[in-house]
């Protein structure tokens, strides 16, 4: 069983591995692996790499902070997601559904209203997905004599629309030549205007979310089970919960500041990693993280390649994440 | 010289519980001695799951005292707390698909540090404990497919790897068949004699006749009869308890069995 778990993830990390110096060979310029090789070597050895100058721009200007940020988001929503699931008890939560990306979406557009800089954006991201999550959470389990988990997911809708119209009013009073296009734009999710500022603001955020959950990655399977006998096996599940979800929504924030709204990730990829691995969070979380950037990045790679326009890549994954959704709620009842 | 009393584990002093704002039951008093099993009989919403929830600080007393082990719950953090008590709730819902190792090792995570994995000691923990309940073969399933036998054994087991003094069990038998029900029963009372405690409820009176020393009947909001089982366990307790005619026959290695008397 253990090697078999070992085979699954040097299987994910080498597609992964592929998948990123493809991305850095398609579009609209080619580069050959070889030359992305070269380059690379050249770079960390210091020697001159004797290449045309524009393969080095495309390769680490254009495409580098790209693909990095599709490799940082996709992992961070997967990560997140993975993380809900599990304290929520819920395999059907996602980052979308509990509103924490609503809610940070709000927090955004209203910083993209205000002319705020990155960091500003960033902060009201991550306040409003908390208590856009704080509010779903509490008005759910509040609803008694409900199902717990269709009260939860009904709540995060009703919420979500309420996001949503707010969203609506700052988008009609936003200045419809300068801010209106950049937050219609911005909703979509697009990891095309990506700036390695974004990124170096982005990446640690998202590394200082993940720092708990590796820490408490036995405690997070305790989250897994009623609230009673968690406790009752000496777990403080307040405490525990509050954190978790934190570093849960950081990530979220984080990733919904700087790529906008990229939904389906944060479901789908840690049901896909849970069907690989089981259920046990230490061996979920690094698995669903490597599943997660590889997704992201292979589905950005297709938007920016299929067409001569580019399509959103929120669109391409609502494309692929329904069909599995259906064919895995249809698959598995009550055994995730 | 003076003689060592034996070790009183569970201590109960006019408890009242229930649930905020609505008090199910009040002055419960009983005692538990290391080794010794307790118990709890009484109707259907009659407090005994609230009653146990309160005994293990998931539930706020709303008065009198709780000592495990000679310390008040209300001081024990929820560590402290797992390391003395185990709990044994009365079937478990599963989300996930844990195996049955993996549901056990969480048994051990009162004994870890909060930033700890499980290791090769609490694992070697966890197979015996699954090895002493008869369940190591199922070690490799998940919780969700196995039956609800091997669950509740697998709740057992879980608690078990706490390595509590005392293991309250909320209607370990319910749901079981005969023979389940039988095997818990020896089970509950073998645990006993290596020092354990145990606190368990039932719907079943000859469950107390077989396999606890004392009984405390449960009803109406408050203790109705404590004491030995064969004191306390009469056709006229029964009938206040549940509101049915019941005889008590002796059997013949000096048993007690309790038969319905149905009106026809």
């Amino acid at each position: 069983m253990r090697s078999s778990i070992l085979l699954i993830y040097l299987g994910a990390a080498a597609a992964l591995a592929a998948l990123t110096a493809i991305a850095f060979a398609v579009g609209r310029y080619p580069v050959s692996i070889p030359e992305i090789a070269n380059l690379l070597i050249a770079k960390l050895t210091g020697e001159p790499h004797g290449l045309a100058s524009n393969i080095e721009t495309v390769v680490l200007q254009v495409r580098g902070p790209r693909v990095l940020a599709a490799l940082v988001v996709g992992a961070s929503l997967a990560a997140a997601g993975t993380a809900y699931q599990g304290m929520f008890r819920n395999p059907l939560v996602s980052p979308d559904i509990l509103g924490v990306s609503g809610g940070a979406a709000l927090g955004a557009v209203l910083a993209i209203f205000l002319s705020a800089n990155v960091f500003l954006v960033q902060a009201l991201a991550f306040g409003g997905g908390l208590v856009a999550v704080g509010l779903v959470y509490g008005v759910g389990s509040r609803m008694r004599g409900h199902d717990p988990l269709l009260a939860l997911v009904l709540t995060g809708v009703v919420i979500g629309t309420l996001l949503g119209s707010a969203i609506a009013l700052l988008k009609y009073l936003a200045d419809p030549y300068n801010q209106l296009p950049a937050i219609t734009y911005w909703l979509l999710g697009s990891l095309a205007s990506i700036t390695p500022r974004d990124l170096a603001v982005a990446a640690p955020l998202a590394l200082i979310g993940l720092v708990p959950m590796v820490l408490m990655r036995w405690r997070m399977n305790l989250l897994a089970l009623p609230d009673d006998e968690a406790r009752a096996l000496g777990v403080d599940t307040t405490r525990l919960r509050i954190v978790v979800v934190m570093a849960a929504t950081l990530m979220t924030a984080t990733a919904v500041a700087i790529s906008g709204i990229i939904g389906w990730v944060g479901l789908l990829i840690p049901h896909a990693a849970r069907l690989l691995v089981g259920p046990d969070f230490g061996r979920l979380l690094p698995l669903a993280m490597l599943l997660g950037a590889g997704f992201l990045l292979a589905v950005d790679t297709l938007c920016r390649t299929i067409a001569t326009i580019e399509v959103p890549p929120g669109v391409l994954t609502a494309l692929i994440g329904t069909p599995f959704f259906l064919w895995l709620f249809a698959l598995s009842r009550r055994r995730w | 010289m003076p003689k060592p009393m034996p070790q009183v584990m569970l201590q109960v002093r006019d408890l009242a519980f229930g649930f905020p704002g609505h008090t199910v039951g009040r002055g419960v008093s009983f005692s538990l001695a290391a080794g010794e099993v307790l118990c709890v009989l009484g109707p259907n919403g009659g407090g005994k799951t609230t009653l146990f929830r309160t005994i293990l600080g998931l539930l706020k007393k709303h008065s009198g005292h709780v000592t495990i082990d000679g310390d008040a719950i209300e001081g024990l953090s929820r560590e402290a707390m797992a390391r003395r008590a185990g709990y044994v709730p009365q079937g478990h819902s599963a989300y996930f698909a844990f195996t049955l190792r993996e549901f056990v090792l969480m048994g051990r995570t009162s004994h870890l540090g909060a930033f700890s994995m499980p290791g090769r000691a609490d694992r070697e923990i966890a197979e015996q404990v699954l090895e002493s309940l008869g369940i190591a073969q199922l070690a490799d399933k998940s919780i969700a497919e196995v039956s609800g036998g091997e669950r509740q054994l697998a709740l057992i087991a879980r608690a078990l790897a706490q390595q509590p003094r005392l293991l309250v069990m909320d209607e370990p038998t319910a749901s079981l068949d005969f023979g389940n029900q039988v095997r818990v029963l020896e089970k509950i009372s073998q645990l006993a004699t290596t020092g354990i405690s145990i606190l368990f409820s039932s719907h079943d009176p000859d469950h107390a006749f077989i396999g606890a020393q004392q009984a405390l009947l449960l009803g109406e909001g408050r203790a109705l009869e404590l004491g030995a089982p064969q004191d306390v366990i009469r056709a006229d307790t029964l009938r206040r308890l549940y509101g049915v005619s019941v005889r008590i026959l002796e059997t013949e290695g000096g048993g007690r069995a309790c038969v319905p008397a149905l009106r026809t």
